[in-house]
């Protein structure tokens, strides 16, 4: 394969393209509500009105707008069909000889799409995951080639820093800087694994970009490979995404039949290679120590850092991880220059970042917004607000790992710096709406179960502590506690926070902790005056006698 | 090996460079506290008892996994630590059924001295009294799995130690539990050698010597600091008291 | 619960592997750990297939794992319970898998979940006595757009209602 081989490619590519394109998302959302009979009830009515020349049904991935799927988009006629069903298909086609459509329509220029911007999400709808062909006539690859053959490593880490791009998984390290410190790291084998265990509940951003543009991820994969010098990549994907690693596994393979993954690539001394490892259902695997531990086959439980995984990660040997989101930037950074992704976003927080909007809110769905775009914008512009005109309370990002944001702070930009002023975090991009019916002491209790199931066990403070503290949630939300039941809470959330040993442990108190900052109201209302007796104490009285 | 200058604790110390924190602290006669740490094993970080402050670093670092570096500035010993400190082991005695007044182990066991030292002296957390068995079907040991804090010294002397692996961690979270094998009862393991080091290795009464009775179950660390001598030294001390 | 000494170890492995030796399936396990090499760190891969081609992990299949990959039975058993994707008991024939991520809880998962449980009278991790349904939840499957969503059978159900859930149990249940 050399470049000529690839520009041949996309040119016969873009010379097959048909007067129109009836695109028809084909990612998880859509296919649960059969997309898939959609598609072929749409083949069949081009070939039964004979317009198999002139119209193409073209399987894509994401369109974003998952609430109404099963979406299709008719092109150039810039009509976006939804909640379509295998009936009211065909009228599709009917419409395009001048009939009219019995599927409904949505306004594809309506602030939803119009206030996006696509980086990672820019192929996600439009190019067919499962052919190569489709991700090389949108320049697919051709990056990777300027890489081998016109960058040395060290200008490959130099563009990442310059391009400001800090980590996609939650935590904003800056991504130049990591790849880097592995570039620098001595050892003949490295690896660069890709993060796409997905565990935050609410998130669904990585899955969509491994079913809508796989190819991005695994070109990113070979270019921060050949940047810090390794020959060997895993991927990291959740049991649960069954479709993501189905359109993974092809990915790899016609990467491989291509020889743009494997050794030699483009003719360069370069050698890469892709496996895929499945995890089996354990949150704490997004941690890297953990992940790499998973990767080995054993018990996902993390270990202290240092070392990191930059110096000794998997193996033993310096190990790069990126999630998903991160890796799928990198090709489009390398095409258009660190200087444009640089000039994207804040001064602090560069580029774009993709959104999975769920919850009590109108438009749920994908969206990807330049960084600093105020809250407001994506959840009442874009969003729709709750539906029913009901008032939206507050935003929850970040997961388990998160905070609640309520809707007097609406106004604030999203990056990483601001949102962690308000006592949550990025994360990984999930963007929870609540309205006025969501209990918030409930919330803190949900995201305080989810993080006692999923502590590996490993250290005490997660341990034990995450279980104290549900059971403090419960005996408030049971109108059973006291105002010193909830000092308890608050110092166990400090005491965990402190003295955990992984991220999950360390930020397992932060939905109780900024649900406790902004309604702490909600707590109170539930609490009982304090039972009168020695000290006010009598059950831990008790309790110590029995040691 | 080059030397490292630091302070513990307002203590100008030096220590070998790749030594602990833990290591170098113990040398200049400065105790923190540990409960997974174990001479001869390698290092986990789980139990949290041993985290210092480093003046310069945000956040709290186990000293039992942390490598001395030149001019760090430590303190062992602040009022937040000890507070943590407490809480960690009040978790613990909530967390599984720690009766010492019935226990094999009463008077020699590592979690109850840790609580009288750091000043514990009642739990303020709800206890959990969960439904743990004894196991009782080995020829020669037993484990109470009431009694386990989960610190895995049991699991890492029989893996590198021993070089077994009979012993290991099965299910997570709160359902985590120390096994034998394929979780079979510990007198149907087959890999087991009855070397007994787990046993040793244990700091509370989880893991004990059939028929101690309450307060009779004496540790004997000598052994296991032999074994790992003479692996690692080449030095085979015997009788020494 | 205190369990007393047995007075003879039984090996259990020549039945272990008399009992693979009449099973096919043991078979094609054993190719796809030849595949992988019989390495070590394919430990989870292998443990996916083995419950692909058994459903679930029972004690002779992870003991034939722990002989196959030359690893400790401990070591198998650790990896198998702590990834909560892996059973160590059987499924009903039917599975009801309830999504319980955020979004899914905003919009009344726990519902749903409630209404199956009354219909089924089971609770989440268990299987009905006539071995039809198993009823499971899943920390976010990724359908948050399409919230609540119900896996039956692995296939995912969109905006699910308690109403739309008793249905499909019914259904499988026949009542």
């Amino acid at each position: 394969m050399i470049l000529n081989d690839l520009l041949q490619i996309k040119d016969q590519e873009r010379a097959a393209r048909k007067k129109t394109t009836l695109r028809c998302c084909m990612a998880a959302g859509c296919m649960s509500s059969d997309s898939k009979g959609v598609k072929e009830q749409l083949e069949k009515a081009v070939a039964d009105a004979g317009l198999q020349d002139t119209v193409e049904v073209r399987g894509v991935g994401c369109m974003k707008l998952c609430c109404e799927g099963p979406l299709v988009q008719a092109d150039p006629q810039n009509a976006l069909y939804i909640k379509v069903t295998s009936e009211n298909a065909p009228s599709i086609i009917a419409a395009l000889k001048g009939g009219k459509a019995e599927a409904a329509q949505t306004d594809p220029d309506a602030a939803f799409f119009k206030k996006q911007l696509s980086i990672v999400l820019a192929n996600s709808g439009v190019v067919d995951p499962d052919r190569i062909e489709s991700y090389i006539a949108l320049d697919g690859y051709q990056a990777l080639h300027e890489v081998l053959h016109e960058m040395t490593p060290k200008d490959v880490v130099d563009t990442m820093v310059n391009s400001g791009l800090r980590g996609r998984g939650g935590a904003g390290f800056p991504t130049g800087l990591k790849w880097g410190t592995v570039a620098k790291s001595p050892g003949a084998k490295k690896y660069v694994i890709c993060n796409a265990d997905e565990g935050d509940p609410g998130a669904f951003m990585d899955r969509s970009v491994l079913e809508s543009d796989p190819h991005a991820v695994l070109e990113g994969m070979a270019i921060a490979a050949y940047a810090v010098g390794a020959d060997q990549g895993f991927i990291y994907v959740r049991a649960e995404y069954p479709l993501a690693i189905t359109r993974l596994q092809t990915a790899i393979k016609q990467a491989k039949q291509l020889g743009v993954l494997g050794s030699g690539i483009f003719e360069s001394p370069f050698n890469f290679t892709i496996d895929i490892r499945i995890g089996a259902g354990a949150f704490v695997c997004g941690e890297e120590t953990a992940l790499m531990a998973s990767v080995e086959g054993k018990r996902g439980t993390p270990r202290p850092r240092p070392p990191f995984p930059a110096e000794s990660g998997l193996f033993g040997c310096p190990t790069l991880i990126n999630n998903v989101e991160t890796f799928a930037n990198v090709p489009a950074i390398y095409r258009n220059g660190a200087e444009w992704f640089a000039g994207i976003g804040t001064e602090k927080s560069k580029g774009t970042k993709v959104f999975a909007l769920a919850g009590k809110i109108k438009n749920t769905g994908l969206i990807e917004v330049p960084m600093g775009t105020p809250l407001r914008t994506i959840v009442e512009e874009m969003g729709g607000g709750a539906p029913g005109g009901a008032k939206i309370k507050a935003v929850q990002t970040g997961g388990p790992s998160g905070g609640c944001i309520p809707s007097q702070h609406l106004d604030t930009p999203v990056d990483y710096e601001s949102l962690g002023k308000l006592g949550s975090i990025m994360g990984s991009g999930g963007m929870i709406v609540m309205d006025e019916s969501t209990r918030m002491v409930d919330v803190a209790r949900f995201f305080m179960e989810f993080c006692m199931d999923e502590s590996c066990g490993k250290c005490i403070p997660c341990r034990a502590g995450t279980v104290q503290m549900h059971n403090l949630l419960e005996k408030i939300l049971d109108r059973r506690a006291t105002p010193r039941d909830l000092l308890k809470l608050e110092e166990l959330c400090d005491m965990v926070k402190n003295t955990s040993l992984c991220g999950l442990g360390q930020t397992a108190p932060n939905p109780t902790l900024s649900t406790l900052r902004f309604f702490r109201n909600e707590y109170e209302e539930l609490l009982q005056p304090e039972a009168h007796g020695p000290k006010g104490n009598g059950e831990a009285k008790k309790q110590t006698l029995t040691t | 090996m080059a030397a490292k200058t630091l302070t513990i604790d307002g203590k100008q110390i030096s220590a070998e460079e790749g030594a602990t924190v833990l290591q170098a602290a113990d040398e200049a006669g400065v105790k923190i506290p540990t409960l997974c740490h174990l001479d001869g094993v390698y290092d986990v970080g789980a139990c949290r008892l041993c985290l210092v402050e480093i003046a310069g670093v945000p956040k709290l670092l186990p000293a039992c996994t942390t490598q001395v570096a030149e001019g760090m500035v430590i303190h062992t010993d602040s009022e937040r630590l000890r507070k943590y400190r407490r809480m960690t082991l009040e978790l613990l005695f909530a967390e599984r059924n720690h009766v010492c007044a019935v226990c094999v182990a009463n008077g020699h066991c590592e979690l109850q001295s840790l609580a009288y030292n750091q000043g514990m002296d009642h739990v303020r957390y709800e206890y959990n009294f969960p439904k743990w068995s004894v196991d009782n079907t080995h020829r020669l040991f037993g484990m109470d799995h009431n009694r386990c804090i989960l610190c895995t010294r049991c699991v890492r002397v029989c893996w590198h130690i021993e070089g077994a692996g009979t012993k290991n961690v099965a299910g997570r979270g709160g359902k985590a539990h120390i096994i034998s094998d394929l979780n079979m009862s510990w007198g149907q393991s087959y890999s087991c050698t009855e070397c007994g080091k787990c046993v040793q290795a244990c700091p509370t009464g989880a893991l004990f010597h059939k028929g101690s009775t309450a307060a009779e179950m004496e540790r004997d660390r000598t052994r296991l600091e032999f074994l790992v001598t003479a692996r690692e030294k080449k030095q085979w001390i015997t009788g020494e008291e | 619960m205190i369990a007393t000494p047995l007075h003879s170890k039984r090996n259990r492995l020549p039945a272990v592997l008399e009992h693979a030796s009449g099973d096919k399936r043991f078979k094609i396990l054993e190719v796809h750990m030849k595949k992988h090499q019989f390495r070590h760190d394919a430990l989870i891969e292998v443990l996916h297939k083995a419950q692909e081609l058994f459903g679930y992990l029972e004690d002779d299949l992870l003991l034939f794992v722990s002989y196959k990959l030359k690893l400790p039975p401990s070591r198998v058993y650790g990896v198998a319970t702590f990834y909560h994707f892996f059973n160590l008991k059987p499924q009903g024939e039917h599975t009801c898998v309830v999504c319980m991520g955020t979004a899914c809880y905003v919009k009344g998962a726990d519902k749903v979940i409630a209404a199956i449980q009354d219909q089924t009278k089971i609770r989440p991790g268990e299987t009905t006595p006539d071995n039809k349904v198993s009823l499971l939840t899943a920390r976010c499957i990724g359908a948050c757009g399409i919230a609540p969503a119900v896996v039956y059978d692995g296939t995912v159900n969109p905006r699910a209602t308690p109403e739309s859930a008793v249905k499909q149990i019914k259904k499988w249940t026949g009542t």
